[in-house]
Formats: structure tokens, sequence, C-alpha cells
């Protein structure tokens, strides 16, 4: 044996300690997102696998604000949790007090009179609007372009928040809705506020698109990344603008007709690609589709009594029995399942919030892109923390 | 689509599934359709994929804690009683106490994205709270009901056969009780998720022990 093939062997030896020779190629790197990170949108974690920069697994880590809504609801009043469905999620406020509102009419057979019906699709559509508008301006910040979208966007969202706080008394934390209707009218003058808000939307919606819907680097950040299947997402449930995104025609402001939305003209934009972009696309056109309804239910609105007289506030026991009631709202299907024994207090208070059950194919969508891509597919999402873990 | 037809279309397809109506008095009027745990892949399978169904989206699950209660009903039952001309029948007011044993129940909201009906509810009951707690999951089904399972099987204990990743989704790892139990006590002081912090003070408080210091 010569002293070559002696050395030669003894380094084979050392390289397999040190390192397995073919190892290498097979590590995966687990880079833990959040949940303290500024594009998880609030306290959210990912706990990736990475092959260099692709995602070959995540698996998101969820309760960081867990405060079992649902528990506190259950030794609460019907009406005492009213407030706190604001802090569901702390975007729209009005449309979580309008599930809960709905789901409790539907439990307990309360009629709402008709001004409170348009009152509704107002304020809920003007919640729309400011909600859409803010995670566009979110999703592009995710993508580098920091500050400009998210302020025009904040402008815009600053006019809506200011006429919530005319009529409600708060910006964010509205608590408007009652069982049966609304909790006050309309202020002197808050229509003609209203009408030249919802005029001036659309010149900001041209502004928005003339700025981004061409361009480049947003094309190319976008198309073709996360591709959600229409089938994966009618098996998932995935809901709002994101199921629509994907080609799913599936708003329950068409499908279930609740409240008065049978009465107003208005288009659903569905997307072809079910990507990035297309969801982006969806909530533009979905804030001009609101701009109509806005402008057809304040030309409308009729006068009379905001709640049903007949309604008992004071010691409210409706009768055993459950309802599940639901509603479009901004983020998708938002659902309260209640269960009566017939006591002041519900037996069984469910929220299905549909920023969780959008996140269960995150990781579809995430396999196989890089790291950067991961960030946009959860701002498109358009989750709110305050919703997921409730 | 009417309970009732669903109902018989179910067990005619699904040989051998007891089905029970459950009705619901409050004016929503949403019943549902008890099923039993060993036919309920097959029961959620063909309602998912049956022409003239098509219940293809599971939009809510959720589940419901029924503890043990006691019902207690008066009934009249004749007695010997002592009398003043020695012991004679009467009719005496006793009260019985039966004791109804508690469940786990999941709840399940179907729609159909395709026909545009719904809700249709089915339900599953474990055995008891404590030791039979086990229900076929439905993630294989429906993918939506995955983390939906894992909220149930984290908050009240609902143990689910065949999901794909049975973890607490909520709570952290190491909690032990199941919080939206209605009997469930809150702890008086939380044990928090060890970290490593409390290592360190640990350390630190040996340190001084050994030193011949004295800790708080």
């Amino acid at each position: 044996m010569s002293a070559a093939s002696v050395a030669g062997e003894v380094m084979e030896e050392l390289d397999a300690a040190v390192r397995p020779a073919d190892d290498f190629g097979e590590q995966l790197l687990e880079v833990s997102m959040g949940p303290q990170h500024p594009s998880t949108h609030g306290v959210f974690r990912m706990n990736v696998a990475l092959d260099g920069e692709r995602v070959m697994k995540l698996k998101p880590v969820f309760g960081y604000l867990h405060r079992n809504h649902e528990k506190i609801a259950e030794q609460e009043t019907y009406l005492g949790s009213m407030p706190y469905t604001d802090r569901l999620d702390y975007f729209c406020s009005i449309t979580n007090n309008w599930a809960y509102a709905l789901a409790v009419e539907k439990l307990a057979g309360i009629t709402v009179p008709e001004r409170a019906e348009y009152l509704r699709v107002i304020t809920g559509e003007l919640t729309r609007l400011q909600n859409h508008a803010c995670l566009i301006g979110f999703l592009l910040q995710d993508m580098g372009a920091s500050g400009t979208p998210l302020m025009y966007a904040f402008r815009e969202r600053e006019k809506i928040l200011d006429l919530f706080e005319a009529l409600t008394g708060a910006r964010m934390m509205c608590n408007y809705m009652r069982f049966g209707g609304c909790r006050v009218d309309l202020p002197a003058g808050w229509l003609e506020q209203a009408r030249g808000v919802v005029a001036g939307f659309p010149k900001f919606l041209d502004e928005f698109e003339q700025l981004l819907q061409s361009n480049e680097i947003l094309m190319e950040r976008t198309q073709g990344v996360g591709v959600l299947s229409k089938e994966l997402a009618i098996n998932a449930a995935v809901s709002g603008p994101m199921a629509r995104a994907s080609g799913v025609n599936y708003d329950l402001r068409k499908v279930d007709r609740y409240g008065i939305y049978d009465r107003f003209a208005f288009r659903v934009p569905l997307g072809a690609h079910g990507d990035v972009y297309d969801r982006y696309m969806i909530r533009v056109l979905e804030m001009r589709e609101s701009v109509k309804i806005l402008e057809q239910a304040m030309k409308e609105i009729p006068g009379g009594p905001i709640v049903d007289p007949k309604t008992k506030i004071r010691g409210f026991r409706p009768k055993p029995g459950e309802a599940y009631g639901r509603i479009e709202a901004p983020k998708g299907e938002l659902g309260f399942y209640l269960v009566s024994d017939g006591s002041a207090n519900p037996y069984r208070y469910r929220v299905r919030p549909p920023s969780l059950i959008n996140l269960t194919v995150l990781e579809d969508m995430c396999l196989g892109r890089n790291v950067a891509d991961v960030v946009i597919i959860l701002g498109s999402v358009d989750i709110v923390l305050g919703e997921v873990d409730r | 689509m009417e309970l009732e037809v669903a109902k018989a279309a179910i067990e005619a397809a699904v040989p051998g599934c007891r089905l029970e109506m459950v009705v619901n008095p409050s004016p929503s009027a949403q019943h549902s359709l008890l099923m039993d745990a060993e036919h309920a892949v097959a029961v959620a399978t063909w309602l998912r994929d049956a022409e003239g169904m098509r219940f293809d989206y599971c939009s809510n699950v959720t589940g419901i804690d029924w503890p043990a209660k006691e019902l207690t009903e008066k009934v009249k039952v004749k007695k010997l009683v002592d009398g003043p001309n020695g012991p004679e029948e009467k009719e005496v007011d006793e009260v019985r106490k039966t004791l109804v044993p508690g469940f786990l129940e999941v709840v399940y909201h179907l729609f159909s994205v395709e026909r545009r009906d719904g809700p249709v509810v089915l339900r599953m009951r474990t055995v008891d709270r404590e030791a039979r707690v086990h229900l076929p999951s439905l993630t294989g089904v429906w993918r939506s009901a995955d983390f939906q399972e894992r909220e149930i099987f984290d908050l009240y204990g609902v143990v689910f056969d065949g999901h794909p990743d049975l973890r607490r989704l909520l709570m952290w790892d190491e909690f032990k009780d199941h919080p939206m139990r209605r009997d469930y006590v809150e702890p008086d002081d939380y044990e928090y998720e060890p970290t490593a912090h409390d290592e360190v003070l640990e350390r630190a408080r040996q340190h001084v022990i050994a030193a011949g210091g004295r800790t708080a």
C-alpha cells in the first residue's frame, strides 16, 4: 500500500467525520418568521424550512393574541358581547357587529326596519372601502414600495374614519349595530359629507391605478406568484376576495342576499389566475362596486325608525335553539354560530374567522417560492390577528 | 335542501349509517343531522360528491361541550303509609333523579358553492367527556376542517382520528387542560411557557446558594 493511498483514506475518513459527503445538499435551514416581524401584520409566526431561498415547508403558528374571546362571550349577555366583537377584526368593526347582530336576529327571529338596513349597507360598504384600500397599501409596503401607496390609502381611510366618528363616536371601535337595527341615527349633514367622500373615491382609485396597475415591478413580483386553484379554494372553504380571485363565484351578498343586498345593482369581479396580482386587482374592482352600492343606497335611504320597537333590549333571553348567521365581511365569510339554552347569555358562541380559515392554504401557495414571495403571499391573504387568534 | 330528503338519500346511499334528525326549535329553523362516528367519513364524502348534493364547501366546524346533568322529575308513587287505622295506601310525591351522561359534540356547517345551497348541519357526538373522546376527522374530505378541528382538539379535547397534523392550535403545546369546556377552572397561577430566562434565573439561584448566600 502506497503512502499516497493511505493519506487518501485518512482524508476520506476525516471528511466523513466532519461533514457527510453528500448531505450538504439536503440540509434544510429552518427559519422562524415572526411573531415580531413587520410583514406578519401582527403577531403571526411561520416556521419555514428553506432549501437555499426556496420554501420547502411552512407551518403557521398561532395563538400569540389568543384571549379566548368565545369563552368570555359565553359569560357575558348577548348585548354585552357586541362591543367586544369590534376587537376581532379591528379594521372592520362595523361588519363584525353586523355578522353578530345577524346571527342573533336569526336566533330570536327579530326583524330589522328599512332605514336600519340601509344604514347597515352604507356603513358596511364604507368599511369595505377602507379595508381594501389599506390592504393594498400594506401589500405594496410588503413589496418594498415604502410609504407612498400606504399613505395614499390612509388618506382616504381617514375621511371614512371621520365619518364613523361623527356617526358612532369612535373611529375604529364603532359598536354601531344593535339586535333589530342600529344604535344611533345619522347626524345632520352626515349624508352630504358621506356623498362627498364617496364621490371622491373613484378619483383616488384612478390615481392608484395610474400609479400601480401597469407598474412593471408590481407585475413581476405578483403575477404567477402564490397561485391557488379553484378546486382547492372551494375545498378549503377559502372565502371573500381571495376565493373570487381564484374564480370561485361566491359572494354572500349575492348568494344569501342578506339584508337588502338584492336591491342594488352591482357585479362580482372574478379572477382567472388565482395569483397575488388577481387578489390585488379583485380588491380594486370590488372597491369600484362598493362605490356603486353606496351611491344607490345613499340615494334611496328612507326615513323611519332605526331599531325595531318590539325588540326587547333589557332581559333579552332568546328561546332555546341555535343559529348560524354569516355575512360577506371585507376579509371573507364572517359567521357567528350561537346556541341558546334560554338564559341571558349564549350557551355556545362561536366566531367563524375568515382570516384563520383562509390561512389553511398558505403552505400550498408558498411551496417552491422564495422567502420574499412568502411575505407578499401572506400580505395578499389579508389577515388580522385579532380575528385569527381570537 | 329539505333535510328530510337529504336524510333519506344518505340512508339509501350509505348502507348501515345511523342518522337522527335534531330539531332546532328556534326561528332560524336550521335543523341538523346527527351522524354515527363509524360512517361519518362515508356520509361526508357522499354529501360532497353526489350529484344533486355537492356540498363542497364546509364553512364552519365547531365544538360544543355538554357536561353530565342531573334531571329531577316529580313522580307520583303509591306507598304504604302509617295512618290512624293502620297502614294504608296513599299517593305520595317522590323526586326522582336521573343522570344524563355528558358528551362532546362537533358541528359541521356545509354549503354548496355549485348549487348555492345550505346550510346542511351535521353533528357528531363522543361517547363521554373523559376517555372515549375519539371522532373521525373530516379533514380528508374538506381541507377547511384542518385548523378548525385542531382548534376543537385544543379547546375541547376531542381527538380526531385520521387528522394529518393534530396539534394544539391556540394554546401552547405544554398546556394541559381544555379551556372551552364548561367545567374548566382557571388556574390561580398560570403556568407560563418555560423560557430560557427561567433556566438562567434558576442557575443564578443555585450559584447564590453555593456561595453561601440567602435566596428569597
